[in-house]
Formats: structure tokens, sequence, C-alpha cells
């Protein structure tokens, strides 16, 4: 199972807690755990990625086995440690507003 | 006896407000989501318990949340709002073209026979419709037809912020944009024309026949004549007898006619408030008091409306969608402010209290009256 650690107004937007577990078929990247993410709540949909681009949204980001992975392409695949649940990929609203 | 229910969103979470008809006990309930920006929540007139809310984030975007049950529980419904077609461009402030980008909704208007039906006003500015409850929206891309390449965004964002349904013709609707005008459509929002004429915007727009560029702030009209207009625009308020076929200026004896929201009593249709605000340098109140203005001549004589508000040291502001009036037989009068106030009144403006007070910053009051 792909863990993935949401933030606080995602968690209460799909009624979860602050980790979420997710069944996701290989190759495990970016793109195929947000889209399973937004299968399983579809009140996440266009709150990570915008509806029509499929880009991430502007502060939103995205972290896993130490790194800031916010900038990969979605096709990339994601860390040995997330694909096999020893770390959760963290989606992380960005510090931002002063 | 009737009740009353008083919807309130805030920079920071929905509050929803009860009392019987007497209006002197207030039950406060929320924050409904908490630490989201609430732009607008209103019932609909044929299903009171079904309520829509329109919830913003700069870092989440736009979700809309809807309550069969009088607010007490909500579910999040449809947020996908795409342009129809190509999106085009609008004015962009250094007078290019902009792509039209889509930021949130800035108000919700439910239709007056239909509760699955509703309009929505976004920013950047056009008009959605759903007619499945908030599950899809599909824009009335007819409306940017109307001279949109010109619009420009002003300071507060390039929003639609009014839709006014008209009860007697089902064809007719009206909206309002910030820094674009007021459109009409006569064809259920296909099509649409700019209904502009009248205004004067000399130091905004030098073109005095601009038929797009106003800065309507608010537009308000009385179900029982719909044909008559009442306008606060960036400065001057303005009335239409027409349907917005032409606009002449009210602002009579007014101390300042600069302000955001604007009002119709609910029984007497020539009874109309505003809450003149010093100036767009100065977005509060001349003299630090807080004085709501009424007219009971549909404009041009007014009288300053102060027992139970501060007479000092205020300087809050009102924004455009803060307002709202009840159906009781004594028309009540609401209004909430940038201070987190929100004031009420039980006899038609005459004295005032505060209801609630210190919550985040209003954007947005409306009232629904229950049996």
């Amino acid at each position: 199972m792909i863990r993935v650690v949401l933030p606080y107004h995602l968690r209460t937007l799909a009624s979860v807690e602050e980790e979420v577990q997710l069944s996701v078929q290989p190759p495990v990247t970016l793109r195929a755990v947000l889209d399973s993410l937004e299968a399983t709540y579809p009140a996440l949909r266009g709150t990570i990625r915008d509806h029509g681009t499929m880009q991430r949204r502007p502060f939103v980001r995205f972290f896993a086995d130490k790194t800031d992975l916010s900038h990969e392409s979605p096709d990339t695949l994601l860390p040995d440690v997330v694909i096999n649940g020893a770390e959760p990929l963290l989606i992380i609203g960005a510090m931002a507003g002063g | 006896m009737s009740k009353v229910r008083v919807l309130v969103g805030t920079k920071k979470g929905a509050f929803i407000l009860t009392a019987d008809g007497k209006r002197e006990q207030w039950n406060v309930s929320g924050p409904h989501f908490a630490g989201w920006e609430m732009y607008h929540l209103k019932g609909s007139p044929v299903e009171p318990e079904r309520i829509y809310a329109s919830q913003t984030s700069g870092w989440f975007g736009q979700q809309i949340q809807r309550s069969n049950d009088g607010g007490k529980t909500w579910e999040p419904v449809g947020n996908a709002f795409q342009y129809d077609g190509t999106p085009g461009t609008h004015q962009w402030y250094d007078g290019t073209q902009h792509p039209w980008e889509f930021k949130r909704i800035w108000h919700l208007e439910p239709s007056l026979t239909d509760p699955d039906t509703v309009y929505a006003g976004a920013e950047d500015a056009a008009l959605f419709k759903t007619t499945d409850a908030g599950k899809t929206w599909l824009e009335l891309p007819g409306l940017r037809g109307a001279k949109g390449h010109l619009w420009q965004p002003g300071a507060g964002g390039m929003g639609l912020h009014t839709i006014i349904l008209d009860p007697v013709d089902p064809r007719r609707i009206f909206v309002a944009i910030s820094a674009a005008g007021v459109f009409r459509s006569d064809d259920g929002g296909t099509t649409w024309r700019a209904t502009n004429r009248g205004l004067k915007s000399a130091y905004e727009i030098p073109d005095p026949n601009a038929e797009v560029g106003h800065c309507v702030h608010r537009i308000a009209m009385h179900p029982s004549r719909p044909k008559v207009l009442y306008m606060q625009k960036h400065w001057d308020v303005m009335r239409s007898d027409d349907a917005g076929e032409m606009w002449y200026e009210v602002s009579g004896n007014l101390p300042t006619d600069f302000g955001f929201p604007i009002d119709v009593h609910a029984h007497e249709p020539e009874t109309i408030y505003v809450v003149p605000i010093k100036s767009d340098s100065e977005h509060f109140p001349p003299d630090g008091k807080l004085r709501v203005y009424r007219s009971r001549t549909g404009g041009n004589e007014w009288e300053a409306l102060t027992k139970g508000l501060p007479q000092q040291h205020c300087y809050v502001n009102v924004l455009r969608d803060a307002m709202a009036v009840d159906s009781l037989d004594s028309c009540g009068v609401y209004f909430g402010t940038t201070g987190g106030q929100v004031y009420a009144s039980s006899d038609s403006g005459d004295t005032w209290e505060a209801i609630v007070r210190d919550l985040p910053a209003v954007l947005s009051v409306e009232v629904q009256t229950l049996p």
C-alpha cells in the first residue's frame, strides 16, 4: 500500500485522518498516486492539481524520502521507500502569505 | 412563529445565526469550514433547507458545499469550473490581452423555482450554471461575448459579484461585474448585452460613452418592481427605471457616494439602504462613524441611521455582498463588517445591535425568513 499524508485542510475536506493508504498498480508514479487518491476521495479533485491542466497547484508541494519532488515529472517513479510503504508521500500546503 | 437564519461568510469560515421572529436572542453556529475563505452562502428560495456555499483557498482552490438540512451538515459537490471552449483573453492592466483564468466563485444565486439549479459568478468574470444541485457546472459563454475582450480587472479582481433573477420574466437575468459593468440577458442567459448607459466614470474611463469598464459595486431589485434597479457604483448611487436601459444618479445628500452594498426594504420598494465609505483611498466610514443611510424616496433624499452603531473610532468596511434584508412584517436589515461584527435591525434600520462580533472579516451576509 502507498501511504499519503495530507495537509490539514484536505483531511477535513475528504473527512479522513492525516494519513491515507492507497492501492496503486505499478508503475508507481506521482501521477498514478494522485489519480488513485482523487478516485478514492473525489472531493480532492481540483485541490492538488488544476482540473483542466492537471498541473500542480502553485502552493502545493510534494515531498518523500527527504526530497522535494514538486518539480519532478509526474511520470517519474516515486522513491523505493514510498513504493514499499516504508515512508509516506507528503502533500504539503506551502508556507506562504507572509 | 417565523424564524430567521443569517448565513455569514468570512475570511476564515462560515457562521450561521438563528433567531425567532422577535430577533432578540441569537444562536451562533460555526465556524463551518474553519480556515477557508467562505465567499458566499445562499439558500434556495423554494427549498430553504438547501443551502449552497462557495469555499475557496489560495492553496487548494475552489469547493462548492451543499447542505440539505439548513446548514447542519454539508457535502462537497462539483468544483470543476471550466470556461467554455478556448477561454480567450481580456484586457490587462498594461493594455495587452491576458488569458482568462479561473480563480474563485464570488456569488451563488439559487433559482427562484428549482432547488437544483444555481447560478455562480466567477473571478475571472464569467457566469456558470448547474442544474444537478452542484454536481456539474457549465459556463454561459454568451456573457463574455458582450465585449469581454475589453473588460479589465480592478484592484479587487475581475469578479462577477451580483446575479439577479427576474421574478416576473424567467428569461431575464442581470449580472454585475467589478470594473466591467451591468449586463442583461433576455433569453435565459444565452445572449447578453451591456446595460450601462448613464453611468459616468470620468476618472476611470475617458470615453463618456463607454459601454463597458464601469466599476459597478452592487445592484439590487425589489421583486415587485423588476424593472427598477438600484446601484452602488464605485462612486455614485444610481437608479434605473427601465431594466437598466438608462441609469441616473440618486446620490443626493449622502456624505459620500462611494460604497459597496445596496439593498431594498422587503415591503417598501422605494426604501433603500447604503453604507457610505469615505473614498476609494480610505475604505472606512467618514469621521469614524458607522452610518447606514436610508432613502424612503428611491434615492436623492437620505437619512443617517446611527442608533446602536459605533459613532466614534470605527474604521471597518462593509463589503458588497455583506448586506441583506429579511421579509418579516417589520423588515429586518443586516450587514457584516470587515471588523467581524454582524449588525441587525428588526425595525427597518431605526435601531441596530451587533448580533455577533469579533468574527473574521465578513465577506457576505444572506438572510432566510423561515416559517
